[in-house]
C-alpha cells in the first residue's frame, strides 16, 4: 500500500527523493481521512520552506488541512494539474497528485521520517 | 480528564457497519459520511437519500391550554396551525435571542409535538418547562421515544410509499399524518432540511434498524444511499437553512437572521415580543446574507469579512457548493450592505479573498 521508498512524516505527507530534490505529497490516508477534496493551495515556486512549519493546505468539503513541510529547502515546482482538479488528491495521492519539489538544503533530515512500515504501523490496520 | 462517554441512536451500530465515518457532533457520535459527501449531496438532489437524524429531540406539549403555551414560547403562530400541519418557529430569550429553532407540528387540538436540535434538547426542555407556570399545559420530554429518519430527494415519496398504505401524494408541504411504515406506527411527515422533496419519520427506536433497512431496500430501485452530516450540512447550506451554532445562537435574533417571516407580532404576548419590537423600531443593525466566492478559496465558518478594508462581519457556514460548483456561504454584515452585489473579502489564512455578496437560496429545486 505505502511505497517502500518513499519516506513519512507523522502529519501524513510523504516525501520521495529525486537526487536532492524531495517530492512531497500527502498519503493515502490522509485523503481518506479528509473526504473529497475540493481545493489544494500550493505555495509559489521559489518558497523558502522549514522542516515542520506549514506551507499550504488541502481542503476537503467540510474541512481545512494544513500540509507540513518534511524537509527543509526551497520549493522548485508545484503540481499545477491540483488547482483545476483537485479531485485527483483523492484518486491518485502516491503518484499523479504529489504536491511540490523541494530542493533540500538539509538532506540528512529524511533519517528522521518513518520508513513505509512504521508508517504502516503508525496509521494501523486500514 | 476524562471526556464524557458520546450519546449514540439506535442506529449506531448499522452506520458503522456501513463503514461510515463518525465524529463528535455535539456530544452525539454521528455518521459524518458513507460513500462521500458529493457523492451523497447528488444522490439527495437527483433521486433520494436516507438520513439518520434520530440525534434530533423531540418534546411534547399537552393539555387544555397546549396552544397557549406553544404561542408564548414561539414566535410563529401556532394557532394558525391545522391539524396535521408543521409549522418552522423560533423559540427565543427576553432579550430576542435564540434558545433555539425549531418545527412546531400540531397533532390534535391540545396536543403539540415539537422538534428540536440535538445539543439544545435539554435546554429548550428546561426553558419551555419554566415559563410553564402561568399556564394549564404539560411538557413532556420525548426524545427517547422517536428515531427519527428522514428520506429526501425527489425520489423519496416513491421509496417510502412502497412501505405504506397512507397515500403520501396528498400530504403536503409541511403536513404531516400518523400512519404505518413496513406495518409498524410512524409520524409520516413532509418536511426536511434539504432543500429537496421528501419525508421525516418519527418512529419507535426499537422499529428503527429494520425500518432502515426496509427503505434501503424499496430505494435501491432508484440508487438510494446512506447520507450523512456532511451531506446534510451542503444540502441545507444550499438552501440557506439556519443551523443553530452558526446562524442562529443566543446572541442573535431572527429578524438580523433574515427569519422576520417565523415572527408575528400581531398575536398576543410572547417571550422575546419587547426585544424584536424594539429592535425593529430602532432599525436591525446586521444582516445575515449570502455570498459567493470569485477569488480562489473558501470562505468557511467563522472567517472575518471585509468591507474596503474594515472588519465587517463574519462568515457563519461556507464551503463548496457541490450542486452549483461555487464556493459559497452565508455572513452576517451591517444591514446598509446587506443587498446582493456588494463586493466583500473574506480572511482565508491571513489574505483578503474576493467576494460578492448574493441572493439566497443558492438553490431552490423546481416545483
Amino acid at each position: 500500500m505505502y511505497p517502500a521508498n518513499f519516506f513519512y512524516t507523522k502529519e501524513h505527507e510523504w516525501v520521495r527523493v529525486e537526487g536532492d530534490t524531495g517530492v512531497v505529497g500527502i498519503t493515502n490516508h490522509a485523503q481518506k481521512e479528509l473526504g473529497d477534496i475540493v481545493y489544494v493551495d500550493l505555495p509559489k515556486a521559489g518558497l523558502a520552506v522549514v522542516r515542520g512549519a506549514t506551507f499550504g493546505s488541502v481542503e476537503s468539503v467540510k474541512a481545512v488541512s494544513e500540509i507540513y513541510a518534511p524537509v527543509t529547502g526551497e520549493v522548485v515546482e508545484i503540481n499545477e494539474v491540483l488547482a483545476t482538479t483537485p479531485e485527483k488528491l483523492n484518486e491518485d495521492p502516491h503518484d499523479g497528485a504529489w504536491l511540490v519539489k523541494i530542493k533540500m538544503s538539509a538532506p540528512d533530515e529524511i533519517k528522521q521520517l518513518m520508513t513505509a512500515e512504521d508508517y504502516q504501523k503508525y496509521v494501523g490496520a486500514e | 480528564m476524562s471526556t464524557p462517554a458520546l450519546k449514540a441512536t439506535s442506529l449506531n451500530a448499522v452506520h458503522r457497519k456501513l463503514g461510515a465515518k463518525m465524529v463528535d457532533f455535539g456530544g452525539w457520535d454521528m455518521p459524518v459520511q458513507y460513500s462521500g459527501i458529493l457523492d451523497e449531496h447528488r444522490a439527495v438532489r437527483e433521486s433520494v437519500g436516507l438520513f439518520d437524524v434520530s440525534h434530533m429531540g423531540e418534546i411534547e406539549i399537552t393539555g387544555p391550554e397546549a396552544l397557549q403555551l406553544v404561542d408564548y414560547v414561539a414566535t410563529n403562530a401556532a394557532s394558525k396551525l391545522k391539524d396535521g400541519q408543521a409549522q418552522y418557529s423560533g423559540l427565543l430569550y427576553e432579550h430576542g435571542g435564540f434558545v433555539d429553532d425549531i418545527l412546531v407540528h400540531k397533532v390534535r387540538d391540545h396536543s403539540y409535538f415539537i422538534c428540536c436540535n440535538a445539543s439544545n434538547q435539554e435546554k429548550d426542555f428546561a426553558h419551555i418547562a419554566s415559563l410553564n407556570n402561568k399556564f394549564e399545559a404539560e411538557v413532556l420530554f420525548a426524545s427517547e421515544r422517536y428515531a427519527q429518519l428522514a428520506i429526501q430527494g425527489p425520489k423519496g415519496l416513491a421509496t417510502l410509499q412502497n412501505l405504506t398504505q397512507t397515500e403520501l401524494a396528498p400530504i403536503k408541504y409541511y403536513h404531516f399524518v400518523d400512519g404505518e411504515v413496513s406495518g409498524v406506527p410512524a409520524r409520516i411527515a413532509r418536511t426536511g432540511y434539504t432543500g429537496e422533496d421528501g419525508f421525516e419519520i418519527y418512529v419507535d427506536p426499537d422499529d428503527a434498524e429494520r425500518l432502515w433497512n426496509e427503505i434501503m431496500a424499496a430505494g435501491s430501485e432508484f440508487g438510494i444511499k446512506p447520507c450523512g452530516l456532511g451531506a446534510r450540512n451542503t444540502l441545507r447550506l444550499e438552501s440557506k437553512m439556519a443551523l443553530y451554532g452558526h446562524e442562529i445562537d443566543a446572541s442573535i435574533s431572527p429578524l438580523e437572521a433574515d427569519l422576520a417571516w417565523i415572527v408575528k407580532f400581531d398575536k398576543d404576548d410572547f417571550v422575546g415580543k419587547q426585544a424584536l419590537a424594539k429592535q425593529k423600531a430602532d432599525g436591525v443593525k446586521r444582516k445575515l446574507t449570502g455570498f459567493e466566492m470569485t477569488g480562489r478559496g473558501i470562505g468557511r465558518d467563522g472567517y472575518e469579512v471585509l468591507i474596503d478594508g474594515t472588519p465587517s462581519g463574519w462568515v457563519t457556514s461556507g464551503g463548496p457548493s457541490p450542486t452549483l460548483g461555487k464556493n459559497i456561504g452565508l455572513c452576517y454584515l451591517p444591514v446598509e450592505k446587506a443587498k446582493p452585489g456588494q463586493a466583500i473579502h473574506v480572511m482565508i489564512r491571513n489574505q483578503p479573498v474576493d467576494a460578492v455578496t448574493t441572493a439566497t437560496p443558492f438553490y431552490k429545486r423546481a416545483k
